[in-house]
């Protein structure tokens, strides 16, 4: 196959549910290190095209390969164990719990009688802030709750999460979609930390100036199908949003 | 987060304050209110001897609210048990052997009727409030049928080796049943806070979806937690009926709501996703000693339903404001 350099590689893909066809045939790849953006309107199928990637849904027909190897994902826990995290704004963090308590959130560092290591999970907690975050030791207190934390830091906690576990392809659905102007930069940033990681991400965002500012190449889909891809180098930001108008009112780029 | 600097002790742990500050005050007006009773042994003793049948089963049922979830069945799954445990037991002649089967049997029934709920919540996907109002009719209405209304005499349990293991007497003075309500507490305390499985507890309690996308199994972490409140309720149940050395087929009514408000005095969220074991032992302290101390301070039993309600309502409204902040 020629898969070998792609980390992510998806062909043919399709998926029916009952008689609706929601994805006709979607070829795809994402590079290591690439951040790569799906772009497209409401029904275009870029969320059911992520809960494929994702192990939610299994594809009706195509092939997946990742890292060169054609895998067949069954489950969310499959695809996590392969390195493909997703972090979801609503369903990132658990609000009431400590942060040590949400980093290590299924993953949890045992000892003895499963008996959990609190003080590792808080000092690689720390570190994790410190080191992926930028946060200074005495700004932290990983004791307290999530839901002190503003929109912005939490998605960058869930995306230093899935860093910190190694994540290969971190999956982003709508990571700025309610919050502020300040709020989503932080997020842009964040997600360019992915990057400089040497770790792909795919961007679902509905806010194309985020989506341009932070992306690599896009993937438009349309209807199931992919409309148009380009490397950030061949289109301006102003060309993506006119080619997103065009396809809303007319249904085609051409 | 920059502004989170770290917080007292205290504040930290204001829930637990909170419920001890309150244990306190009531002892306070116990012991001006009746000096001579809350100054000798006697009521301790007797408190010690009744706290743990509601008391074991108020830490287990910790985890099940701490999930969001709530369980009305096991006062029912308590009646059941003990009807099974006293059936195996005197069917099978009444020996040592015949208590260790039917302590077998009863804690299988518990755990079954635990897995039952477990099920039903999770994989049929009923409101556990609407599934355990049915599954308390319906393991109620069969002791019913079972006992036919009569009761079962068990004195014959004292002649066993393990009666003193559950109801004895240490050192002559303290009742058995107070250490197995101690021992429940720190290994639930260790559980919820020190344990993955707590941790997990606490995870699906707070944000289920999450604790889907986090691996965690989140049906498997819920039926788990109805099958340990099956279970310490069977416990509950083998206590009290080693105590009284009787089975009546109304065994168990009248601990819903004594262990249900030890849980919420305690300070565990009726919303999920946090809680406190410890809280909960102290709410079984107070609740455990309201009865006794309002009639002792002189006010009739008329008071004591009025101030179970006072004590609730001011504890639940203390938590929510302090956790609006």
């Amino acid at each position: 196959m020629t898969t070998n350099q792609h980390l992510l590689s998806l062909k043919g893909i399709r998926k029916s549910f009952g008689s609706a066809e929601v994805l006709r045939g979607i070829d795809m790849t994402i590079d290591p290190g690439e951040i790569v953006a799906l772009v497209g309107d409401n029904g275009a199928g870029k969320s059911t095209l992520i809960k494929i990637i994702t192990g939610v849904h299994r594809p009706s027909d195509g092939e997946i390969y990742f890292k060169g190897e054609q895998i067949t994902l069954h489950s969310v826990a499959d695809s996590r164990e392969r390195g493909i995290e997703t972090v979801y704004q609503e369903r990132a963090l658990a609000d009431q719990q400590s942060l040590w308590r949400n980093v290590f959130a299924g993953r949890e560092i045992v000892g003895p009688f499963g008996l959990l290591d609190v003080r590792r999970q808080r000092a690689e907690t720390e570190r994790l802030l410190r080191e992926h975050m930028g946060f200074t030791s005495s700004a932290i207190d990983i004791d307290a709750e999530v839901k002190m934390l503003s929109g912005g830091e939490r998605q960058g906690i869930a995306i230093a999460r899935a860093l910190y576990f190694n994540a290969e392809l971190i999956i982003l659905d709508e990571p700025t979609m309610g919050l502020s102007l300040k709020e989503a930069e932080r997020v842009v940033e964040f997600v360019k930390g992915i990057k400089h990681k040497g770790k792909s991400a795919i961007f679902i965002d509905h806010n194309i100036f985020h989506v341009y500012d932070v992306a690599d190449r896009f993937v438009i889909l349309d209807r199931g199908r992919v409309a148009g891809r380009f490397l950030k180098s061949e289109l301006s930001q102003e060309e993506l949003v006119r080619m997103m108008i065009q396809l809303h009112q007319t249904g085609t780029l051409n | 987060m920059a502004q989170a600097v770290k917080r007292s002790w205290f504040y930290e742990h204001r829930v637990n304050v909170s419920i001890v500050t309150i244990l306190v005050l009531l002892y306070a007006i116990f012991l001006i209110g009746n000096p001579d009773v809350f100054t000798s042994y006697n009521i301790y003793r007797s408190f010690m001897a009744t706290m743990p049948y509601f008391g074991i089963m108020a830490l287990s049922a910790t985890l099940v609210v701490t999930l969001g979830e709530i369980d009305l069945s096991f006062p029912s799954v308590l009646g059941l048990s003990s009807w099974v445990f006293a059936t195996v037991f005197v069917e099978t002649g009444a020996t040592n052997g015949s208590f260790l089967l039917a302590f077998v049997a009863c804690l299988a029934v518990g755990a079954l009727a635990g897995l039952g709920n477990g099920l039903l919540v999770t994989k049929i996907g009923i409101p556990s409030i609407v599934a355990t109002i049915g599954t308390m009719f319906l393991w109620r209405g069969m002791v019913n049928i079972l006992a036919e209304g009569r009761g079962i005499p068990l004195v014959d349990l004292r002649e066993t080796v393990f009666h003193p293991i559950f109801v004895g007497r240490l050192f002559g003075e303290i009742p058995a049943q107070f250490i197995w309500l101690i021992a429940a507490a720190v290994f639930f305390g260790a559980l919820y806070r020190r344990h993955w499985f707590g941790s997990h507890v606490l995870y699906v309690g707070d944000n289920e979806s999450s604790a889907r996308m986090m691996g965690i199994n989140v049906d498997r972490v819920k039926i788990i937690c109805f099958v340990q409140l099956g279970v310490c309720a069977a416990l509950a149940g083998v206590i009290l009926a080693n105590e009284v050395t009787y089975f009546w087929s109304t065994q168990g009514e009248g601990f819903l709501l004594t262990t249900l408000a030890a849980v919420f005095v305690g300070g565990t969220s009726v919303f999920g996703g946090r809680g406190t074991v410890f809280g909960t032992l102290i709410g079984v302290f107070i609740i455990g000693s309201l009865e006794a101390g309002i009639v002792a301070i002189g006010l009739t039993g008329f008071y004591v339903q009025f101030i179970y309600g006072l004590m609730i309502t001011v504890s639940v409204t203390v938590y929510a404001v302090m956790m609006r902040r």
